[in-house]
């Protein structure tokens, strides 16, 4: 499914760590329009959970949380 | 063909507005369009060979260009143009500092980024820099209220310490709006202080409160209570109120339209009926949980998030750690927001405290 769904925003949050992986994919989907897609990377292991939970519990749509190499995740969500 | 530009991420930098106009019959003119305007632009979208960057997708009444006809996509007057780029995270429209110190807030699905940018560009105004404003004062900057306006005409004075919690022992005699200032950007640097070091009259109550967004009523003496809350009828501008009296104290919100101080009390005390002022004495704590009442209200009000306390008049007490509620509507014959108003215009009223008020008998 990865390149099935397009991506509008894709921000890199690698180095960031909890709680702002969250903050700052809350905020890059506050600039997108409901139902466009927003990717992040993440390379703060406990983010890989927290992220995705988080954003679902915003009622968002989690589409994908897929590990891309050695260290980093990638995380899609569909913005509510 | 005039088209509206959506930019988002770096662009608005530049473009100054998240929207724009701009002209051209494809995109390849329309960003050449857009570079006359806003300097720069096309290197924001181009490479050096004139492509477009892989990282800037640009939509065409929501489809994107290189499934249509990349820069030659025809445009048509009317048409919707997003530039999208790939953002770091950095990027974003607060500052990495900012992100930081709001994050709690942001975290708060109530809240995010959208209620703090609301915050930061709200403006209220401080009614007194005392034991109300003190607290209101400190917590609404922290929360980064962009612009709060003091106004306070005294100094500080040693008496003032046990509550007062904007100002320190180094600034007695001080003027108290410059204490307060200095105060507030120790805490949060992005909040805009405005001093107004006057003694609030009908000559400029009105000129003062139109910069504003809301009052924050923490005055000490009738006189002030009465013209604000006039003003803030006449002026249209939520009025939140908060008063203490020994051990007791009370706040509530006054909405324009929806009741005022005087639908309450339609007329202030008889001098020397209510002690108040310095004869009263106050518990030091209490402005601290009425202050910070009036705060609370503040901030949902700018964010337009729960139940107001208007039209619900709070009372506390101390002593017995109670807080209960009476109602408070709109009163239809209070004198002035009332269906037949009787006072149409500002009063100055004397200040009837102690020795001032004695010597006017
Ligand atoms: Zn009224």
């Amino acid at each position: 499914m990865t390149e099935a769904v397009k991506v509008d925003l894709e921000i890199d949050l690698k180095g960031e760590v909890c709680p702002y992986t969250f903050v700052k994919s809350k905020l890059a989907l506050e600039e997108l329009e409901s139902g466009q897609v927003l990717r992040v990377v993440v390379d703060h292991l406990p983010a890989v959970e927290n992220v995705p939970r988080s954003l679902d519990n915003e009622g968002h749509q989690v589409l994908e949380v897929v590990q891309i190499n050695d260290s980093d995740w990638s995380i899609t969500i569909r913005k509510a | 063909m005039a088209v509206s530009v959506r930019v988002l991420g770096q662009f608005p930098g530049l473009t100054r507005s998240r929207t724009v106009e701009g002209h051209g019959s494809d995109i390849n003119g329309l960003i050449a369009d857009l570079e006359r305007q806003y300097p720069g632009f096309r290197g924001l979208v181009y490479d050096e060979k004139g492509e477009v960057l892989g990282y800037v997708n640009i939509y065409v009444n929501g489809d994107e260009i290189r499934s249509l006809r990349g820069k030659a996509t025809a445009l048509q007057n009317g048409d919707e143009v997003t530039l999208l780029p790939a953002i770091r995270g950095s990027a974003l429209s607060f500052t990495e500092e900012q992100i930081k110190r709001y994050s709690r807030h942001i975290i708060l699905s109530q809240v995010g980024g959208k209620g703090q940018r609301r915050l930061l560009e709200a403006s209220v105004l401080l009614i007194g820099a005392g034991g109300l404003g003190s607290p209101a004062g400190l917590y609404l900057a922290a929360a980064g209220i962009g612009k709060l306006g003091i106004v306070d005409f005294d100094l500080v004075d040693l008496s003032n310490l046990h509550r007062q919690i904007l100002h320190h022992n180094h600034d007695l005699g001080r003027a108290k709006v410059v204490s307060a200032a200095e105060a507030i950007a120790d805490v949060n640097p992005d909040v805009e202080v405005v001093q107004h070091q006057v003694q609030l009259t009908s000559e400029n109550v009105m000129d003062i409160i139109a910069d504003y967004d809301i009052v924050v009523d923490g005055s000490d003496n009738f006189p002030t209570r009465y013209l604000v809350s006039d003003a803030c009828v006449f002026g249209g501008k939520p009025n939140i109120h908060g008063s203490i009296f020994r051990f007791e104290g009370m706040a509530t919100v006054f909405l324009p339209g929806k009741g005022c101080y005087r639908c309450l009390y339609p007329v202030p005390p008889q001098p020397g009926a209510v002690p108040s002022c310095q004869e009263a004495g106050v518990l030091g704590v209490l402005p601290g949980i009425i202050g910070l009442i009036q705060a609370t209200e503040t901030i949902k009000f700018i964010l337009d998030i729960g139940e107001s306390l208007n039209g619900r008049l709070l009372l506390f007490d101390a002593l017995d750690m109670e807080f209960r509620e009476v109602k408070c509507r709109r009163n239809a014959n209070c004198p002035v927001c009332g269906d037949n108003p009787t006072i149409t215009n500002l009063i100055d009223y004397e200040e009837f405290c102690g020795i001032r008020a004695a010597s006017h008998q």
